[in-house]
């Protein structure tokens, strides 16, 4: 049992940053470092893993990977890990990452630690800390079991540069047509030229004090100025003003960017759940007694229709 | 068609968490059905109300308290429940297989379940219940249609939404804004309390994970709060946004 594993989050090729901050999160644990990928004409993604610290890249090509599917993936990992035997496999705490972890983790009669944000992994031991009460509280949880499995939350690890030889394995392909069980008819990208919540440096959020689509459009406008991904509190998703897909909170979004800037949101325990380990945190709200003033590095109390517009016209100058 | 939908009482997500003695503390929590999973319990209402679904029956794995969550699907329009006795320090793997083991003696069309839970936030045992039995899964959806021997639903997923279709029975977990749950009618509340609930004892299997310790996130100091005019407190943020969170503003 050698080696962790960084199972490589991409769609058509576009492969997600929480890779390759897994990848350099990983290196820090002292074993081998391998990237592993399944898709179709992927091959040649393997020297950008081999940047971060990958020493080999197991890639598996073939038509049944060309898009996530729960079956064919697992079947086809399961027999790599009983083939080379890794210490420990990573996940992204992504939709396909915690589906394609938790049905491996079952068929391998394993134990699994889901988005986790801090890890410690040596030869036959596994302790991840994870956020349970959507962050309102922590558990220190072991992997008893091998290979050691998790899952890991986007935007908690630094990425490194860390170049390594990166060699290139192709393992034999044993996931076929028969493996698949899901039919996917059809996968609708969002259109938007903004980033995903999980994954972005800048959140604007919008509440109640956005009193309707006027409001979140200021929200909106404040974001596009600043790279940002657009979220809200549950009083603006209850509204109809945004869709749940943009909620903030513990039925929501759990998010920790660089920067986040609460518009109108009063700061229910609900909310703060979901963004309070936000490097910064900045808040716009008329009441000042506000709860997310507790939290706020630093608040303004005002009217966000006054106030966004103004320092739109500021952060231009 | 018989549909099973699995539920977890949960603490309410206005709760506080508090430890004692190490462990989170449920002294003075309101408890309730994990939101993710009431939203399960409409779904296969509504299945039942469009003459889809012949019985709907609601699984819960935990203590005696978690006969509440099942009376409150019961309430809903449930018909009956099972209470599976388990130690609520059984993890994922255990839970999965406890619930497993009764889906195969209730021997379901479909199982519904929240895709996570929010207490744990583990995401796990719906996927895992599915392995077990050897069946397809969906995560996530966000809307379904049956027809066919097929299950065809809408889910969310990384970076836009699918469609997909998968053989019943299957094992089909769900995003919160599938439906909106029903409030229990007093009618509802009334006939809950007649409807059966068996009560059986959970597989005995160990656990996968061990937990070592919980621990509470420091609490966040408050910062700097301004008050005033508009455009000078539009200035000071301005400020902070660029020279102490360092963020680039786009041209």
């Amino acid at each position: 049992m050698a080696g962790t594993w960084v199972f490589v989050e991409q769609r058509d090729g576009n492969v997600r940053k929480v890779t390759y901050e897994m990848i350099s999160e990983a290196k820090k644990f002292g074993d081998e470092v391998c990237a592993v990928i399944f898709g179709k004409g992927i091959e040649g993604l393997a020297p950008q893993f081999a940047k971060y610290g990958a020493d080999k890249v197991y890639v598996v090509e073939g038509d049944v990977f060309a898009q996530y599917n729960t079956g064919a993936f697992v079947a086809q990992m399961a027999a790599m890990i009983e083939e080379y035997k890794p210490n420990a496999v990573l996940f992204a705490h992504t939709f396909n990452g915690r589906d394609f972890a938790s049905r491996l983790a079952q068929k391998l009669n394993a134990g699994l630690a889901t988005d986790v944000i801090a890890a410690e992994i040596s030869a036959g031991k596994g302790v991840f800390t994870r956020a349970i009460y959507a962050g309102k509280a922590f558990a220190k949880v072991e992997v008893t079991t091998q290979p050691i499995l998790a899952t890991v939350r986007a935007g908690v690890f630094e990425v490194k540069e860390n170049p390594a030889a990166g060699e290139v394995i192709k393992p034999a392909v044993v996931a076929t047509q028969a493996n698949v069980y899901q039919n996917i008819i059809e996968f609708k990208p969002t259109v938007s030229a903004r980033p995903e919540l999980t994954e972005a440096d800048v959140v604007v959020s919008g509440g109640r004090g956005c009193k309707g689509p006027e409001g979140i459009k200021l929200v909106e406008q404040l974001a596009d100025l600043l790279g940002a991904a657009v979220g809200g509190s549950r009083a603006a998703i209850d509204s109809g003003w945004l869709g749940h897909e943009y909620q903030v909170g513990q039925t929501g979004k759990v998010v920790n960017p660089t920067l986040y800037i609460a518009c109108g949101i009063s700061g229910a325990i609900q909310h703060l759940a979901g963004m309070s380990s936000s490097k910064f945190i900045t808040a716009i709200n008329t009441d000042p007694e506000a709860p997310i003033f507790n939290v706020a590095d630093f608040g303004v109390v005002g009217d966000l229709f006054k106030v966004i517009p103004v320092l739109c016209e500021e952060l231009k100058k | 068609m018989k549909v099973l939908v699995c539920v977890k009482q949960t603490f309410d997500t206005e709760a506080k968490i508090e430890l004692k003695d190490g462990k989170i503390s449920d002294a003075g929590i309101n408890l309730i059905i994990n939101p993710y999973d009431e939203v399960a319990v409409e779904g296969a209402i509504q299945l039942k109300e469009k003459g889809i679904a012949s019985e709907v029956v609601v699984v819960s794995a935990g203590s005696d308290k978690a006969m509440d969550a099942i009376r409150t699907a019961l309430a809903m329009g449930a018909d009956r429940g099972i209470l599976i006795k388990q130690d609520t320090g059984a993890d994922e793997y255990a839970r999965a297989v406890a619930i497993a083991e009764v889906i195969r003696s209730e021997d379901p069309n479909l199982v519904l379940a929240g895709h996570v839970a929010a207490d744990d936030g583990s995401s796990q045992v719906p996927t895992r219940i599915a392995e077990i039995l050897g069946w397809p899964h969906i995560n996530v959806i966000t809307s379904l249609e049956i027809a066919d021997g097929k299950v065809r639903c809408s889910s969310e997923a990384d970076g836009g939404s699918q469609v997909t279709e998968v053989k019943l029975p299957a094992v089909i977990s769900c995003q919160v804004s599938w439906n909106e749950p029903r409030y229990p009618s007093m009618k509802g509340i009334m006939q809950a309390k007649k409807k059966p609930v068996a009560t059986v004892d959970a597989v005995a299997v160990e656990n996968k994970t061990r937990i070592i310790e919980y621990f509470l996130p420091q609490a966040k100091q408050a910062g700097v709060k301004v008050e005033g005019e508009p455009e000078e407190c539009a200035a000071k943020l301005a400020d902070f946004i660029k020279n102490t969170a360092k963020i680039e503003v786009k041209a």
